[in-house]
């Protein structure tokens, strides 16, 4: 397996041609304010900005362009580095750039290129509208990558989908030292569970009645515990299955400690039986059973916010995530795990459904940001000893129509529903930043003392 | 009788490249690499930088022995190949012994051209190919104090710069009007003559050399008009020519160089050549041509690797565009594309922007609104995004003018929107 590296990202929409990136790196490179000495270059392009930059590349052709051997691509930090000792400065490293990454510096007196700054790119830093993003989710490819994939290939889910995602991760990073129940929902409906007398994964997996997926599994965790064996009790579970219908026996878990890592996979309803609404749809959605009509608008409830009753239950470990973050999901996942070893652990992980929400098959990842962007969806979590904590920062979200015109199940919404659901987002992002200003045990002790 | 599946003949950037791409497609698949030198691959081109002590003739290796080890490649020095044998797929070296093959590429590169100069034969003289020329001409240097360097190409002109800086008095003689014509116009060359000229460099253009002669430890030159240069150095660089010798008879069809289709094939079917050997499909031209320069080498190694290992992304070359970087004094040329001169008239626009007290000069080449060429000398742009804007004809459209008038930044603009 290769390796994946840190990046610099560049958001083109954002970028408002300030070149304060420019300044900073021409400052952190050259101590000099003249921006022809920058590494990263700023281009009006139309009524915009565009971006030269090294782009690092994976297969350099300025390396292989060089014949002093003097640039070379680091195996470690994925930097084309180059080597002023070997440099000769006959510019055919620029011949074989076709992205203007690396040029000739007049004032230096040879070429100049993105070093990324040993991993803190002062142009990231100095970059006010946000344009400019370091991006190291590399570090999740490189420590999780070379981990079993628990799951066969060959999963059915709908063109798009990122539930596949979410479990080929998940029981990666948790590894195979696992019993998995999915409940009748997407996740066994794509093949996980078995087919033609397989199952669809490489490690125990079974299918609980839509009722009973957390006290089958408490039984199956203290089943091995009492054999001395230390087996992860997981539930891959639809929203439907785990607000709804599951909801007594995962309450009751959640109350009873139980040593049980819970996954509510969250598509906001029913979406593997033909897209019925679950207590998890939010208000407005168009579902089969909440059908856009004459009379009828979507649904006239709001959704049930599933995540913040599981902090009611004081668990051990309670977290919001999206795929949309994958840094973000991935230190949850290995707090939930963590956690899991003791005590109830619970993860809430949005899932945009490209099938029942109607948006194009590659736009799940974006549906997800966007989700996000606007505070429809929040990010945090929650242990009993440092209370809730947002692990996004909620200012400055996007306007809530952003998110509501990218889905064909909010197509039909009228003004008075759109204000519904953006009292809806305040009124759900006042309370948990109630929650988030209440002080966990920690503290409290702490105050004690 | 050794055997390979891919034998590839020659180290330097065509060689590599082309053993790079195979190796992206086939890791396993036994390679072997032949080098007629007793070394770690290096490039040519560093050589004058050995010449002037720039280079460290110990730091120029290209790859190590490690990257053999770690890329399973059997990497053989000293092993001059001196037959090719296409019906019975085999090679044979000069030591006698024979390698087979299932699929060979010919990456041999090209050697100075000598040119008929009466008593050149019988005399000591320099030429810069290898790494050992390079070191024997940088053991020269503490002892000369006049140097003659025949030709005002770029290997020319790079040797004279370094012979220059190592303290020597040195002349060029070029028989054409102006030195480096392959590349630049003769405005642009007569800047880079005035350089050299005020950095105490002769340059004695559109004049040849009718006949050498030994004197002393030196040499002795009567030019065609009648006078006389007297050297304790020669060095002739009057050119080079692709190595093709050791196919006569082989079955493979050499011209100038060896021929080659869009996928660097010859016209035996199991056999590949690449850079400086090559002869293949010009860019602007419906010849097929020599392209002797590295980046072409880079990309025409990577298109042979490519189809030897039967890779399914393997790509057709676009055909060769001329283009080059020239440093010299710490200023710098650039060269990619051709000059209106090479072009049918029809739609064709010239713009110059010159400056003689900056010593700066720029000449873009339009055709039919797309490029076709651009210059320049101390004027700063990318010669890989003109390079990828010439192979992709964008048409410039409504971005014409400011093409004309800001390249460097329109280019950039026009990459983000055409290739990121």
């Amino acid at each position: 397996m290769g390796a994946a590296y840190e990046t610099i990202h560049f958001k083109a929409e954002l970028c408002d041609g300030c070149n304060d990136c420019m300044t900073a790196c021409a400052q952190a490179k050259a101590r000099s304010d003249d921006h022809q000495q920058s590494r990263i270059q700023i281009v009006p392009s139309g009524e915009g900005f565009e971006l030269a930059i090294c782009r690092q590349c994976g297969d350099p052709e300025c390396v292989l362009n060089c014949p002093a051997a003097a640039l070379s691509k680091n195996a470690g930090s994925g930097v084309i580095d180059w080597d002023g000792s070997k440099c000769v400065n006959c510019l055919l490293c620029t011949v074989g750039c076709a992205y203007g990454g690396i040029a000739y510096d007049a004032a230096a007196g040879h070429v100049i290129k993105c070093d990324m700054c040993e991993g803190a790119p002062a142009c990231v830093k100095a970059c006010a509208p946000g344009a400019l993003k370091h991006v190291k989710t590399a570090r999740i490819y490189n420590e999780v990558g070379g981990l079993e994939d628990l799951f066969a290939p060959g999963l059915s889910g709908c063109q798009g989908c990122n539930t596949e995602l979410i479990m080929r991760h998940t029981l990666r990073r948790i590894g195979p030292d696992v019993v998995v129940a999915t409940p009748p929902g997407c996740i066994p409906g794509m093949g996980s569970v078995g087919y033609n007398g397989l199952t669809g994964t490489k490690v125990p997996v079974f299918h609980p009645l839509l009722t009973n997926t957390a006290s089958m599994l408490a039984g199956v965790r203290r089943h091995y515990k009492r054999q001395g064996r230390n087996v992860m009790a997981v539930a891959l579970a639809g929203d439907g299955g785990t607000a709804d219908v599951g909801f007594q026996s995962l309450s009751g878990a959640a109350e009873r400690g139980e040593e049980i890592l819970y996954i509510c996979v969250d598509n906001e309803g029913y979406m593997n039986t033909g897209m019925q609404r679950s207590g998890c749809t939010p208000y407005g959605a168009w579902t089969s059973t909440t059908p856009v009509g004459e009379r009828a608008h979507g649904k006239t409830q709001d959704a049930k916010n599933l995540p913040l009753l599981m902090v009611m239950h004081d668990c051990a470990y309670v977290a919001t995530a999206s795929t949309a973050f994958m840094e973000d999901l991935y230190a949850k996942l290995e707090r939930a795990i963590e956690a899991a070893k003791t005590g109830f652990a619970y993860l809430h992980i949005y899932s945009p459904c490209t099938t029942g929400w109607r948006f194009p098959s590659d736009q799940n990842i974006e549906v997800a940001r966007k989700a996000v962007e606007t505070n429809f969806v929040l990010l945090w979590e929650f242990t009993p000893a440092a209370g809730l904590q947002l692990t996004r920062p909620a200012e400055n979200a996007l306007p809530i129509d952003a998110y509501l015109r990218v889905l064909g199940k909010y197509r039909h919404l009228d003004p008075d529903q759109v204000a519904h659901i953006e009292r809806s987002v305040v009124t759900n992002l006042g309370r948990i930043q109630m929650l988030a200003a209440v002080k966990g045990t920690n503290s409290a002790a702490a105050g004690r003392a | 009788m050794q055997h390979a599946h891919y034998l590839i003949v020659g180290a330097s950037h065509a060689a590599l490249s082309a053993l790079h791409a195979i190796r992206l497609h086939d890791s396993a698949g036994d390679v072997t690499v032949l080098t007629r030198d007793d070394s770690l691959p290096y490039s040519p081109t560093v050589l004058p930088y050995v010449v002037s002590g720039r280079s460290d003739p110990g730091r120029v290796q290209l790859r190590d022995e490690a990257y053999f080890a770690e890329h399973k490649v059997n990497y053989l020095r000293g092993a001059k190949v001196q037959k090719v044998n296409a019906a019975a797929n085999a090679v044979e070296l000069a030591d006698g012994s024979r390698i087979g093959f299932d699929k060979l590429l010919l990456a041999t590169g090209a050697a100075p051209l000598l040119p008929p100069i009466p008593g050149l034969a019988g005399l000591r003289y320099h030429v810069l190919r290898t790494l050992d020329d390079a070191v024997a001409l940088r053991e020269a240097l503490p002892r000369l104090k006049r140097a003659l360097v025949l030709g005002g190409g770029l290997i020319g002109m790079h040797a004279a710069e370094n012979l220059a800086k190592g303290g020597a008095q040195v002349s060029v003689v070029e028989l054409q009007p102006h030195v480096l014509s392959g590349y630049f116009d003769a405005e642009a060359s007569s800047m880079i003559e005035q350089v050299f000229a005020a950095k105490g460099v002769r340059l004695l253009t559109g004049a040849s050399v009718a006949a050498v002669a030994a004197q002393g430890d030196g040499c002795r030159a009567a030019l065609a008009d009648g006078s006389e240069l007297e050297a304790d150095l020669l060095l002739v660089a009057t050119g080079v020519a692709p190595v093709t010798d050791f196919l006569l008879g082989s079955g493979v069809e050499t011209e100038r160089g060896v021929l080659v289709d869009a996928q660097m094939r010859t016209n035996v079917a199991n056999i590949w050549a690449a850079g400086d050997v090559a002869q293949a499909r010009g860019f602007f031209t419906s010849e097929r041509i020599i392209n002797g320069i590295l980046p072409d080498a880079v990309d025409q190694g990577r298109i042979a690797g490519m189809a030897m290992a039967e890779d399914p992304g393997a790509m057709d070359y676009a055909g060769g565009v001329p283009l080059n970087t020239y440093s010299f004094f710490g200023q710098q040329a650039l060269s990619v594309g051709v000059h209106e001169s090479a072009l049918d008239p029809a739609g064709v626009e010239v713009k110059k922007q010159i400056d003689v007290a900056e010593n700066r000069y720029l000449k873009i080449v339009l055709k039919d609104r797309r490029l076709a060429g651009i210059f320049g000398v101390n004027s700063a742009f990318d010669p890989g995004i003109m390079w990828e804007l010439i192979l992709r004809a964008i048409d410039l459209g409504d971005e014409k003018l400011a093409f004309l008038r800001a390249p460097q930044q329109t280019a950039r603009a026009l990459m983000s929107r055409n290739w990121r």
